[in-house]
């Protein structure tokens, strides 16, 4: 847990973004979590150097909404977050479509951490699925 | 309208020191919009904390870029420290702020000795980096080291600088200050100069602050913005001045940076007189456990370390944003309108690594 954090969903996410860039906020950059089973992304923005934060806790296979409509400068650490992550952001202000840092050939979403394989049907004696 | 363009600018560049390719859409000889593609060097560096013990991560963000080597190593202690409520002695953070600014030094005269290589001034090209060697040698004679210092360490330094040392750094101050004296006025009035740079990339106060640029490319814009001014290590104890400008093109970054020159000069000078006596490191136990952001006020601007420990001696994340990574959105608006002849200075001027923006 961070200082001056605040928990959004993906429904208030961009609200309270543009929330920050009327109080004055300077968008710092995007962090993201791999923990497993989702993805911790934090959103930091900077005022008279305190740091205010904003924590979305996103599922494995959920669409990101990008930021960069209101703060373009977000497009670039989006872009990076779709190449490292695999996080499928939409509507970016610029699209590299997965090639802003990797190349052809490279690992796809190389910090990824890989997948948990799909829950198992427990199975009784008799070998009856339950 | 006049036929559109693309010209690729680099990564391959007699200008560019490290790989960034700009995609220049031109009218004629003036640029209409630029786009840049990175990704010529990542390393992976994020990744590889994960596979190393912490303390081995202090050499690994020394790594992360090889002109503010010392810099990330100390942030990331800054931010290690923070996590394990550790203090660091005075002396310590003393001898921070002393090979911090030293660094700085080299830094921006390794900038502007590229600078003036970018307009074809080869004289100021090589009188900059004969100064920095100066520099060069004094981090070897305190740290052992030219440029990867490796004296930085989670709870401290690893190395103390003697008495002996501390005139040397104060002798050396002085013959750089009269370095400067003779060669920073010159650059500063230099009539070719002032064609090259004066009115060229020029950046507002309102697009550095809506495009989030830092450190020297902010502070040319008018935005006394320096994460020094929070007294982290002892810039507390120790103060400084801000220098800023307001014209925001190529020239007020340049004297932006001279004018830091020089009070990296005077900072030193009053650290090394208020050096305290005593130990240089705590013994540091344990593993992190919890998340931080550390922040400090590198050559180019402000660098952020998130870090976030599990208790386990490999840390789970680390994540860092270099100041050039924040610098390239508000580079993106200095191109459009200027002369194709002019990008290689505009670039320039933001000072940009790209090792440590791919990490």
């Amino acid at each position: 847990m961070l200082n001056n954090e605040l928990p959004v969903t993906r429904d208030t996410l961009l609200n309270e973004v543009a929330a920050r860039r009327h109080q004055g906020y300077r968008f710092v950059t995007v962090t993201c979590v791999d923990l497993g089973d989702r993805f911790d992304i934090l959103y930091h923005f900077d005022k008279d150097y305190v740091l205010y934060n904003l924590r979305l806790s996103l599922g494995r296979t959920e669409n990101l909404p990008s930021i960069s409509s209101i703060f373009f400068a977000a497009v670039l650490v989006e872009n990076e977050l779709k190449d490292l992550f695999g996080i499928p952001v939409t509507d970016l202000a610029i699209d590299y479509g997965g090639r802003f840092l990797l190349s052809e050939g490279s690992p796809v979403a190389p910090q990824r951490k890989p997948d948990a394989p799909p829950a198992q049907p427990a199975q009784t004696k008799d070998g009856a699925v339950k | 309208m006049s036929k559109r363009t693309i010209i690729p600018f680099g990564p391959q560049h007699p200008v560019l020191p490290e790989p960034i390719q700009l995609r220049l859409v031109m009218e004629e000889e003036r640029v209409v919009e630029a786009l840049p593609a990175v990704g010529y060097i990542h390393r992976g560096l994020e990744k590889l904390v994960e596979k190393k013990d912490y303390n081995q991560c202090v050499f690994l963000a020394e790594r992360v870029c090889g002109i503010c080597s010392f810099l990330h190593s100390v942030t990331y202690c800054q931010g290690l420290e923070e996590i394990m409520s550790v203090t660091i002695p005075d002396r310590a953070r003393f001898l921070r702020l002393i090979w911090g600014e030293v660094h700085r030094v080299h830094s921006h005269l390794l900038w502007l000795g590229l600078l003036a290589d970018s307009f074809g001034f080869e004289n100021v090209f090589m009188h900059a980096w004969r100064c920095r060697e100066m520099v060069l040698d004094l981090l070897e004679r305190t740290a052992g080291h030219r440029v990867m210092l490796g004296v930085s360490c989670v709870g401290g330094v690893r190395r103390d600088i003697s008495d002996e040392g501390l005139a040397d750094i104060l002798r050396t101050v002085d013959a750089l200050q009269k370095e400067f004296d003779e060669f920073v006025p010159v650059v500063l009035n230099d009539y070719s100069i002032k064609q090259r740079t004066v009115g060229v990339g020029k950046l507002t106060k309102e697009q550095a602050a809506e495009l989030g640029a830092v450190g020297p490319v902010a502070r040319a814009s008018g935005i006394a913005r320096d994460f020094r001014e929070t007294g982290y290590a002892a810039y507390g104890e120790v103060g400084f001045k801000i220098v800023t400008e307001t014209a925001g093109d190529c020239y007020a970054r340049m004297k932006v940076r001279c004018g830091e020159m020089y009070e990296c000069l005077n900072m030193v000078r009053r650290a090394v007189a208020a050096m305290p006596a005593g130990a240089i490191n705590v013994p540091v136990k344990g593993n992190p456990t919890g998340e931080v952001v550390a922040r400090l006020e590198q050559p180019r601007g402000e660098v952020i370390y998130y870090l976030k420990g599990n208790g386990a001696k490999n840390l789970e994340r680390m994540r860092i944003r270099t100041p050039t990574f924040a610098n390239l959105a508000p580079l993106l608006a200095m191109l459009p309108g200027c002369e194709l002849a002019d990008v290689p200075v505009i670039v320039l001027s933001i000072d940009p690594c790209i090792s440590c923006t791919e990490r």
